[in-house]
């Protein structure tokens, strides 16, 4: 009898640290994206009965054993097998990439900006490559030609930006915020124009749902388009994330402390702008992402950039995949993730806020 | 020499000329203190010791190299800076604070590990804050932030501190605690450099005094030859009395009350005239 109740403290004491809340968030926070991901390509408007979504998910992977030991005949249809690998799949992929990049650059630039309401289209990168997108509609192109104009067009608008603060030099930080506001407010301008003279029966709605943000015709292609930027930016970001914590506390004491901040904001700079483009152009206009995650993450892991970019990169991916989820199976009609973010995000930032553990002051 | 200034001179981009020919040296366990009236350019002078800016004329050498040409992160290896408190956004717990005065010895692509963890409690330890290392800087009270920023340039384990009024804004307990332990940084071997608005800490801590006033050093040298009655006057224009406390063992400062000092009308601009001083002479 002792011997079975010391075997069971003994097994208690092994699973404690389990309980307690420490390893169960960090459970939640690194497990509910691969869990979300998956569940992720369950639902859709088409559907897809769950035992076949798992044989057609398995059945590449089982199939590479030997036929002896295992292995799965179809009994899924073509169409059903389609609407999981051709169009759920990359959906969700993209979802994660949107969702995780745009979160991880507004917590650097909230970092860089020493401000947390700062988010990452705060140097005109969404209003510039909108404005791209918009040119490349009116003048008919394909949505390669929409990609690659929404990309320059992000990227140029912050350069812009750079340069015209550079143009002023006065406090570093303060003036880049206020270029991009002007920078922000230009294009923004040049978007109302290309609405104002496009054809209101066919190109003035393409321009304006592009604008709202969606992933419903997201394809590999524009997924292997995108990647390599975004994650590259993405990567770099998670590299240097700590020392975006000196920046966060000052920037003469980040270089008393050997930090070259210039070349680091530059750093920093380059890669938000590199993810959110990417983003904009594959996903169209989306906001509060970037804003808000962040803040979760504050609020969830304290405001340690080391452990703040990793759990805002979990949480960005996570809250895009839920959004894109609610966006495609809500209505019978899909619902414009630009509207959803904010419909969604202001109310939770609100509710965030009067918490009081937003993780600033 | 740690530290060897030389005819230094700083002129803002497109503005006044702040200060020039300034020269001193500072030598290893020396406490340098900077006095001077508001807005004379003494944190202007501190920032260039840190690198923070470049001196438009004159030169700076850091344990025999000139500064201009050595990369910032070789500074702060050697240089800690200590600036005026200032509000801090994001709610950084006291040993992550501390922690970033790791990031000279830290490559770009790093984070701090266990050593640097050990580091930043050791100096956490010496400063006596160590009850407080998880609380966040932006709730912890002014004495305790201001010895949370000095831990923070000692786990950079650098042979010079420079510190930018560190006495500012704190009570007079918090005052005097912060003074014991640059006293005891000192001792331990490193060199300070920290301007002040109390000529008394110059007693309490400094081996050499600098008074700045009029674009360069008035006055500079050892603690009793330059806080005198005189110099304090002209710097500051009020009268002082400078006498030696048997009970404390040391020079004190003590500012006159206009009015009702013992020269009785005769000594000081203040006195000579005022009505409590003719009237307690006619008496």
């Amino acid at each position: 009898m002792t011997a079975i109740t010391k075997q069971i403290s003994e097994i208690y004491l092994l699973i404690r640290p389990l309980l307690t809340g420490k390893i169960v968030s960090t459970l939640l926070i690194y497990g509910i994206l691969p869990i979300l991901f998956f569940l992720s390509l369950f639902v859709g408007r088409y559907e897809v009965p769950p035992s076949h979504v798992v044989q057609i998910l398995a059945a590449p992977l089982i199939n590479l054993l030997p036929d002896q030991v295992m292995h799965i005949e179809p009994g899924w249809t073509a169409a059903e097998q389609n609407v999981i690998y051709l169009i759920r799949l990359p959906r969700v992929i993209a979802a994660v990439l949107v969702g995780a990049g745009l979160a991880i650059a507004g917590a650097a630039y909230q970092g860089l900006f020493k401000n947390p309401l700062v988010s990452p289209d705060i140097l005109g990168v969404s209003s510039g490559a909108g404005f791209g997108a918009a040119l490349a509609i009116l003048l008919s192109q394909g949505s390669f030609i929409i990609q690659v104009s929404a990309f320059c067009f992000g990227i140029l608008a912050v350069t812009i930006t750079y340069l015209l603060s550079r143009f002023y030099r006065t406090t570093p930080s303060l003036i880049l915020v206020l270029s991009g506001i002007i920078v922000g407010a230009f294009f923004t301008a040049l978007i109302s124009l290309t609405k104002y003279v496009a054809d209101p029966y066919e190109k003035l709605p393409a321009i304006t749902f592009w604008l709202m943000g969606s992933l419903a015709s997201v394809r590999y292609t524009d997924i292997l388009l995108i990647a390599p930027p975004l994650l590259g930016a993405a990567v770099v970001l998670i590299l240097i994330r700590w020392r975006i914590n000196l920046l966060a506390v000052g920037d003469d004491e980040a270089r008393a402390l050997g930090i070259d901040t210039k070349r680091m904001s530059q750093v920093i700079i380059l890669c938000s702008t590199l993810i959110t483009a990417g983003a904009v152009c594959i996903a169209g206009i989306i906001g509060w992402v970037g804003l808000v995650v962040p803040h979760l993450g504050r609020m969830l892991v304290g405001p340690d950039y080391k452990k703040l970019m990793p759990v805002a990169f979990l949480l960005g991916a996570s809250y895009m995949l839920i959004i894109d989820d609610i966006a495609r199976n809500l209505t019978s009609a899909e619902i414009p993730l630009g509207i959803l973010t904010a419909i969604i995000g202001a109310p939770f930032f609100a509710y965030l806020l009067s918490k009081r553990s937003v993780g600033w002051t | 020499m740690i530290l060897e200034v030389a005819n230094a001179g700083y002129t803002y981009p497109r503005g006044p000329e702040i200060f020039s020919n300034i020269s001193f040296s500072l030598a290893e366990h020396e406490v340098l203190c900077i006095l001077g009236p508001n807005g004379i350019g003494k944190s202007t002078l501190i920032r260039c010791l840190a690198n923070l800016y470049r001196l438009r004329s004159g030169s700076i050498r850091l344990l025999g190299t000139e500064m201009a040409v050595l990369p910032q992160v070789e500074i702060a290896k050697k240089i800690g800076y200590v600036p005026q408190a200032h509000e801090i956004i994001f709610p950084f717990s006291v040993m992550e604070f501390v922690l970033m005065g790791r990031a000279p010895h830290l490559p770009a692509f790093s984070s701090p590990g266990r050593e640097d963890y050990k580091k930043a409690d050791q100096m956490i330890d010496l400063v006596g804050i160590g009850k407080i290392a998880d609380k966040p800087v932006n709730e912890i009270s002014g004495g305790e932030y201001q010895l949370a920023m000095i831990a923070r340039a000692l786990t950079q384990e650098p042979a010079i501190l420079l510190l930018d009024e560190p006495t500012s804004h704190l009570d007079f307990g918090n005052q005097i605690r912060v003074l014991e332990i640059i006293d005891q940084l000192a001792d331990s071997g490193i060199s300070v450099v920290m301007s002040s608005h109390f000529p008394d800490h110059a007693f309490l801590t400094s081996n050499n005094v600098a008074i700045m006033q009029y674009g360069s050093f008035m006055a500079y040298g050892l603690a009793e030859e330059v806080v005198t009655a005189e110099n304090l006057k002209r710097t500051y224009g009020v009268d002082v009395s400078i006498t030696y406390s048997h009970d404390v063992a040391r020079h004190v400062c003590v500012p006159h009350k206009a009015g009702s000092c013992r020269c009785g009308g005769m000594e000081h601009l203040q006195c000579i005239g005022h009505p409590s001083v003719i009237a307690s002479s006619g008496r």
